[in-house]
């Protein structure tokens, strides 16, 4: 079981590698596809145009467009860690005097002792709702955050389940990929907000000034225009869109791996199991946790519907699997190893 | 043809004996490394426990036989200055019988509702607790990380190259029959003892 386990955890750590350089690759694709469309469009627009006009020939947008989306996406990567944390307001737990505190701060030590990584800075959300999750960009640079109902719902067995749950997504660097589109998604929504703006009052304009000249010049070169146009404005819409989906794609199988790596961890799956369903019964949503970091969590922290589904729609839709499926599944692996040791189940 | 076929064979061979190498010895350094994870962790626990002894001290005058206990086998575990192949067995000997005294001490103190009630006994309890925990942590990481190796080296086609990588088996860190059954043993019935 071992070498299997660490053979996987191998071709996980550089799956979530290549993983992660796809993610910004394709990022900075989209906007450059975006910028150098822009910059096609309006050459195509300006063609027709008499020699004194302006005449839109050098790829300006594009140009721009790709060094900014470069800069955001190593922006994003330095400090998503940061942001994430910053978006739940969580606190840093430094020195623990509260009794709850220091207990976290040992358990966190002793994981990362049974998971073999470094130990990660630990933080606190105050929000009620029982909620975990772990970010960084590598296991020396990671951080594990829990919600103040955790600490107050959870035995110290089951908080050790959830800690390795999220020491599992460390150690086979999922923190990374899902920082690094946590943070993209929230820069993906900001830019949408901004051009979004921008281009409503270009349209605007746009409309006022150019009238129902164009159509009627030119046959061909107009229905690319219009196509081409479509389709931009099109990508513009669904960018936003797009990166939800993808945090949500990502993150869902990943889930079951953690559930299990975390029962590796402290040879106690079923306190995970009971964990989760204290989690579950909890049935507020984390109000701390906005979408932009819901895929980082143990639980979907928004309480949206299609969680409890499985199938087509549900993959598409819900950032985290069944909860009902994953307690069922360390169930098996608990009772699994109870009956292998021969005893009875408490 | 043939010659470039040959080539071919004997470029994937040297690749492959490369790489089961390499293998092996990271392999290696992980259980080394594992391996000093449980001394740094076993000797926090020798540090923590003459505070802890000492906090409980004056309100357990009367369990003097268990404290005492526990001191002597913190202290003959601090002396276990073992190397080589005896090592393992030697260390793990001492800790044991540590790890059962301190457990036995838990247990008194579980007994004692009022000891628990004054002041940072449950605190004190905590840090032992986690103190246990973590030796039984590196522990286990170290016994998996071990056991990987030695199936590594033993299983065929990477034993071929176990020989030069000087991969010797690891020792596990066992936990001793008797004293494991040795420490939850507590008699709360009425019945006198024999």
């Amino acid at each position: 079981m071992s070498d299997d386990a660490s053979r996987n955890l191998f071709q996980q750590q550089e799956a979530n590698r290549r993983r992660t350089f796809w993610l910004v690759f394709g990022f900075v694709l989209f906007f450059a596809w975006l910028g150098f469309g822009g910059d096609y469009v309006l050459y195509l627009y300006t063609l027709e145009a008499s020699p004194g006009e302006y005449h839109h020939s050098f790829p300006w947008f594009g140009i721009a467009l790709s060094l900014v989306a470069l800069a955001i996406a190593w922006y994003a990567y330095k400090t998503g860690p940061e942001k994430v944390l910053w978006a739940t307001g969580a606190r840093e737990v430094v020195d623990p005097q509260d009794p709850k505190h220091r207990q976290l701060v040992n358990v966190v030590e002793e994981m990362a002792i049974a998971a073999g990584v470094p130990r990660p800075r630990i933080w606190i959300v105050d929000d009620a709702d029982p909620n975990a999750f772990a970010t960084g960009t590598e296991p020396s640079n990671a951080h594990v955050s829990v919600t103040r109902g955790l600490l107050e719902a959870c035995s110290r067995d089951e908080l050790q389940g959830v800690i390795g749950h999220e020491l599992g997504h460390v150690k086979n660097l999922d923190v990374r990929l899902m920082t690094t589109l946590a943070a993209l998604v929230g820069a993906v929504a900001l830019m949408h907000d901004g051009a979004t703006r921008v281009l409503r009052g270009g349209i605007r304009v746009g409309g006022r000034g150019g009238g129902g000249s164009r159509g009627d010049k030119k046959g061909g070169g107009g229905v690319l225009l219009l196509i081409l146009l479509v389709v931009w404005i099109v990508s513009w819409i669904l960018a936003p869109l797009i990166t939800q989906l993808l945090a949500i794609a990502v993150s869902r199988k990943r889930e079951y791996l953690a559930d299990a790596m975390s029962a590796q961890f402290t040879r106690n799956p079923l306190a995970l199991a009971s964990a989760l369903q204290k989690i579950e019964s909890a049935a507020a949503p984390t109000a701390k946790i906005k979408r932009g970091a819901a895929h980082l969590c143990i639980a979907d922290p928004l309480g949206r519907r299609f969680t409890g589904r499985e199938g087509f729609v549900a993959d598409l839709l819900a950032s985290h699997p069944p909860m009902a499926k994953r307690i069922a599944i360390l169930r098996g692996m608990g009772y699994a190893q109870i009956k292998k040791d021969g005893g009875v189940a408490s | 043809m043939g010659s470039l076929v040959f080539l071919a064979l004997v470029v994937l061979l040297v690749g492959w004996l490369i790489s089961a190498y390499n293998g092996l010895i990271s392999l290696k350094n992980q259980t080394l490394n594992a391996f000093k994870q449980i001394d740094v962790q076993l000797k926090r626990r020798h540090d923590l426990i003459p505070n802890l002894v000492n906090a409980v001290k004056g309100a357990m005058d009367f369990e003097k036989s268990t404290l005492e206990a526990v001191i002597q086998a913190r202290n003959q575990a601090v002396k276990v200055n073992a190397a080589g192949p005896e090592a393992i067995r030697q260390i793990s000997q001492a800790e044991n019988a540590l790890s059962s005294a301190l457990s036995r001490l838990m247990v008194v103190v579980e007994q004692y509702p009022q000891l628990k009630a004054t002041g940072n006994i449950g605190q004190l309890q905590e840090e032992l607790t986690s103190t246990e925990n973590k030796v039984s942590f590196a522990r286990q990481l170290y016994n998996d990380t071990a056991t990987h190796y030695n199936t590594k080296q033993q299983q065929f086609p990477t034993n071929l190259v176990a020989g030069i990588a000087k991969a010797q088996v690891a020792d596990l860190w066992e936990i001793e029959e008797q004293t494991e059954r040795a420490v939850p043993q507590v008699d709360l019935s009425t019945k006198p003892k024999a």
